[in-house]
């Protein structure tokens, strides 16, 4: 084992938990702020200069409520619920490539976690994996709501899932490899159409695939216009409802950590990454994300939630058959482009 | 490769550790002053009479099973779409024949009426 090599990636896997931490703090100020500005209001003004402070005044503020578990409640699942989802979300971001290698102090510094060649299948095993944190907390919590809210998330997740996984068998057979690092190189070589420059980005070639991956990439972060699981109308606030203070706010940090991670992933798998147009970077990733970290928000201030069997029927009935068309439309098409049909 | 198991371990352990600790950090904080009504299940103010673990619709289970047939198909496609140019048109076809298989349980599933929700 390399241990400098390995001791630089883990300071980089540092730095990167801690930056999604501080920016999942700012990305619901940027929700708060956008939220406001489509519906005519101000939003957070008041703490700081543009209330720029409110995230920090929030965390303290949660810090500080009171920690109730409910007397019903199977305590130790209740207890560590909230951690298990705080802890895998996060992880995700560990394979997606900010970048190439840079040298810092004579020492060679990859600025992605880790290569591991089955990148997006971890991606998806961790978005699987984070069902259970919400599961066990709505089980634990022993209340009707909660119990429910908790179901419908994991037959919503699951479901999804496997749109989210046949939507990415395209890029696969395009890229040929389940690496983020080989599929945004794949991505950086351009291609030419009688001497056009065209960015080989995956969002071009599989725009079938692109649409199916943001559906279910919002339905799997549980976010609206499929939020069913903790619909504050009918559910009060689903898996969470009898959660409160800092455990709370782990569901919280979870779900807005996902929706980052996901943002990252879809700009790495189709925007073509920290791929641009002059000077490659992470900005053009920073860029790219926030895009859909927009798109995120104004679907919620545009669209009203589902109904569960509308949510279930579009998964199983709609979007599971046209990934499956896609599947074998691009197989038909790469076929074709390699002279083998 | 197994170096970058490695890091994501430790870095499993760190978020583990973070999140504890900023857990413990909270109980130095925030009261805890537990009174019987505050320990009450949420019911909108209603005293609870029910069994908290209520029963629910078996269509849950039915969705559950639904997924592991077309997750295991999902995971089957993955190494056919990374090696699809060895594979070539030979490989296509056995992939199509596969998947039409699986759409033919879809389709079978649909006229049962395992998809519909009411």
């Amino acid at each position: 084992m390399n241990w400098a090599a390995f001791l630089s990636n883990y300071i980089f896997a540092f730095i990167v938990l801690n930056v999604m931490l501080g920016l999942m703090a700012y990305m619901t100020y940027f929700e708060r702020k956008v939220l406001a500005a489509m519906q005519d209001r101000v939003g957070p003004k008041r703490t700081g200069p543009f209330g720029l402070l409110q995230p920090i005044a929030d965390g303290i503020k949660l810090l500080a409520k009171e920690d109730i578990v409910p007397k019903n409640a199977d305590r130790l699942v209740f207890l560590v619920a909230p951690l298990l989802s705080f802890v895998l979300a996060p992880l995700s971001a560990a394979v997606i490539p900010f970048g190439g290698t840079v040298t810092v102090f004579g020492q060679e510094v990859n600025l992605y976690v880790a290569d591991i060649n089955v990148a997006v299948l971890y991606v998806l095993a961790l978005g699987g994996m984070g069902v259970y944190g919400i599961i066990l907390g709505g089980y634990a919590s022993a209340n009707r709501y909660s119990l429910l809210g908790a179901l419908r998330s994991a037959a919503q997740v699951i479901s999804y899932e496997i749109v989210l996984g046949l939507s990415l068998v395209g890029v696969f057979i395009l890229s040929g490899t389940l690496s983020l690092v080989q599929i945004l190189e794949a991505q950086q070589q351009p291609l030419s159409f009688g001497g056009v420059q065209v960015p080989n980005w995956y969002i071009l070639s599989q725009p079938l695939g692109f649409v199916l991956f943001l559906i279910a990439a919002v339905a799997e972060t549980n976010r609206a216009p499929f939020d069913l699981p903790e619909a504050e109308s009918e559910l009060i606030g689903g898996f969470h409802t009898e959660y409160s203070g800092f455990r709370f706010s782990f569901f919280f940090l979870a779900e807005y950590i996902n929706m980052i991670a996901v943002s990252l992933l879809a700009a790495t798998l189709f925007l073509g990454g920290t791929d641009g147009p002059i000077a490659d970077g992470v900005w053009w990733l920073a860029a790219k994300a926030a895009l859909f970290l927009f798109f995120y928000i104004w679907l919620r201030t545009t669209l009203p939630r589902f109904r569960y069997d509308q949510l279930m029927g579009l998964a199983w009935k709609v979007l599971l058959p046209l990934a499956l068309i896609n599947i074998a439309l691009t197989g038909l098409i790469r076929l074709w482009g390699l002279g083998l049909l | 490769m197994l170096q970058g198991y490695a890091v994501i371990g430790l870095m499993l352990i760190t978020a583990i550790v973070m999140g504890s600790v900023l857990l413990l950090l909270g109980r130095l904080v925030r009261p805890s002053r537990p009174t019987p009504a505050k320990l009450q299940p949420y019911e909108s103010g209603i005293p609870d009479v029910n069994p908290p673990r209520a029963r629910y619709t078996p269509r849950f289970y039915v969705v559950a099973m639904l997924f592991v047939i077309f997750d295991i198909e999902a995971i089957f496609l993955y190494p056919w779409a990374v090696s699809f140019v060895p594979l070539g048109a030979y490989g296509y076809v056995a992939a199509i024949v596969f998947l039409s298989i699986l759409l033919a349980g879809l389709l079978y599933e649909w006229k049962k009426g395992a998809l519909e929700w009411v």
